[in-house]
């Protein structure tokens, strides 16, 4: 088609109409005239897009579940991973040493040398667990409390937990540490307790790109679920949108509903990706808490906040929108009146 | 009000549907575009409507080169212009009402103001009882009305008919023509493209005749075919 695009925007208004009928057939009022049929425009479409689709509630609700399940799961592990990171984030605060002492130290001994080692630089407090206290702690935590009590002795050692100032984390700086509290003559065996938190914590960061890869698959996913959706309804509603274009519309006007429409499917599988996250996170709730006893914890899991949930249904709405406008640019194109 | 100068129209293929043709239709006139089947009347339609561009030539509707609109600006032209097509274009999922709205709701008007429209537009076609019926449930000649009221629902300065009474029996088609000539005498100017020789002779009016894609010259109005 040729297309001469030179003064396209202004050739209207500069030309006029010369048989004065302008203002009635054009529909072109003044701004404020303009303005009202825009949000006309729209709350027409945003409502007819909604009663359309839940005239055919068996198709739309196929495509809803299947954004939904897509949506859910990204949600899902997401939820999980924030509960988890909840969980360890107490033992965050910073490397420890355990200095086992040797059982011939007695707790004065300890006591001073846990005030001697206060003063040590690097070091931020110190908490003394003494055998009796060990012992407990053991018997509490273990299970195995039974078999304590077939011993005679404590088998236990006392044991002064270092906490290192958090400033503290050049590793070299700690090993050194590590072997003056190792070389004192009542210490046992020293441990850096802290190395399989660190581990953890970079499993977890693994695990956080892992999701966010798959949120970003299956947000893929969803574009083309919904693409595909507005591509088989603008090819079953090709008739209407020829006879639209030959009397007047505009390809915004055409377009509009097929976006309202995508829109509608993204946050309809928001919401259903919001339920069904809320559902498992019930189901897992009881589990979770009877494990969470056995640890002697109080536990519970969390569920979607509200920013995290508001995430959720707009980027659903923002996928869908997005979706249906890759279709409508693909395809709306190809239909012209002949 | 349509001035064509020396217009030519060729299909991919080679096929020449209008070759150098040239009038002029002055606003307020009604007129006959005839020639047999494929002698070039719908393309010349469809250069009005700019559903095709011409090969050579100017077009000029109400003062507008069409040559000069761009893609974004077809809608807003064809707004000025109601085309009333022989197989109607009816939406048959819509009632009769929303169908006649469409050209109000595409250009934006307020409920109130396109109820009064339609309705006033259906009573000029005689089908004000039923509005609330579907197309399938009319008769050919009623759907045909339904195409015209959609067609002037804008208040256009131009209609546009191709081949209007193509599926009409005669008593059916002199209402539709009847129905053009008030509109004209309103004011409206009417370009009909048919070969209906019948309705042609009685209607009176400026004749343009088409063959093979040329214009061979006009039958003036008040002499009819000879």
């Amino acid at each position: 088609m040729s297309d001469p695009r030179m003064n396209r925007h202004k050739t209207r208004r500069e030309q006029g109409d010369p048989a004065g009928r302008s203002g009635a057939t054009t529909g072109r009022g003044g701004a404020s005239a303009s303005l009202g049929n825009f949000f006309t425009l729209h709350a027409q479409a945003l409502i007819a897009t909604l009663g359309q689709l839940s005239r055919r509630p068996f198709s739309t609700s196929m495509t809803v579940a299947v954004i939904g399940i897509a949506l859910a799961l990204p949600a899902g592990l997401y939820v999980l991973l924030n509960n988890a990171e909840r969980m360890i984030s107490g033992w965050e605060g910073g490397n420890q040493i355990s200095l086992f002492l040797k059982t011939g130290v007695n707790e004065s001994r300890a006591q001073q040398l846990a005030e001697a080692l206060r003063r040590q630089p690097g070091i931020a407090s110190i908490d003394y667990i003494s055998r009796d206290n060990a012992l407990d702690e053991f018997r509490r935590l273990s299970g195995f409390g039974d078999a304590l009590d077939a011993l005679n002795d404590n088998p236990l050692p006392s044991v002064l937990v270092v906490h290192l100032k958090k400033d503290m984390t050049d590793p070299a700086l700690i090993e050194q540490l590590l072997g003056k509290l190792r070389n004192r003559p009542e210490v046992d065996i020293a441990q850096l307790d802290m190395q399989w938190v660190k581990r953890l914590f970079a499993l977890m960061a693994m695990v956080q790109r892992g999701v966010l890869v798959l949120a970003s698959l299956l947000g893929l996913a969803v574009l083309l679920v919904v693409g595909n959706t507005i591509r088989l309804a603008i090819q079953s509603r090709r008739d209407e949108i020829v006879i639209t274009k030959l009397i007047g519309a505009t390809d915004a006007f055409i377009r509009r509903p097929f976006l309202y429409s995508g829109a509608w499917y993204g946050l309809g599988g928001g919401i259903l990706a919001l339920l069904l996250v809320q559902f498992s996170l019930y189901v897992l709730q009881q589990p979770v808490h009877n494990l969470a006893l056995l640890y002697n914890s109080s536990f519970a899991l969390y569920g979607l906040d509200i920013v995290t949930a508001a995430v959720l249904l707009g980027s659903g709405a923002l996928l869908g929108l997005f979706g249906s406008w890759l279709a409508v640019g693909r395809h709306l194109k190809d239909i012209e009146p002949n | 009000m349509i001035r064509f100068t020396n217009v030519s129209k060729r299909y991919e293929g080679g096929f020449e549907a209008l070759n150098d043709v040239s009038f002029h239709l002055t606003p307020g006139e009604i007129a006959f575009v005839t020639g047999h089947s494929g002698a070039g009347k719908s393309t010349l339609m469809k250069l009005i409507a700019l559903i095709e561009r011409p090969t050579n030539g100017q077009v000029i509707v109400n003062g507008q080169n069409l040559a000069k609109l761009g893609r974004r600006a077809i809608p807003f032209h064809r707004r000025n212009i109601g085309v009333i097509f022989q197989d109607h274009q009816l939406l048959f999922d819509r009632t009769v009402f929303d169908n006649v709205a469409l050209p109000l709701v595409i250009a934006g008007y307020g409920q109130a103001e396109t109820a009064k429209r339609v309705r006033a537009a259906l009573d000029k076609v005689g089908l004000l009882s039923k509005e609330k019926a579907y197309p399938i449930s009319l008769s050919g000649g009623e759907q045909q009305r339904v195409g015209i009221a959609r067609a002037v629902v804008n208040r256009p300065a131009l209609l546009l008919a191709d081949e209007p009474t193509g599926n009409l029996d005669p008593e059916m088609s002199w209402e539709v023509m009847k129905i053009f000539r008030e509109f004209n005498e309103v004011g409206v100017t009417v370009l009909i493209a048919s070969h209906n020789i019948e309705i042609i002779r009685r209607m009176q009016c400026r004749v343009l005749r088409l063959d093979h894609g040329r214009y061979i010259g006009e039958i003036p109005a008040a002499r009819g075919l000879a």
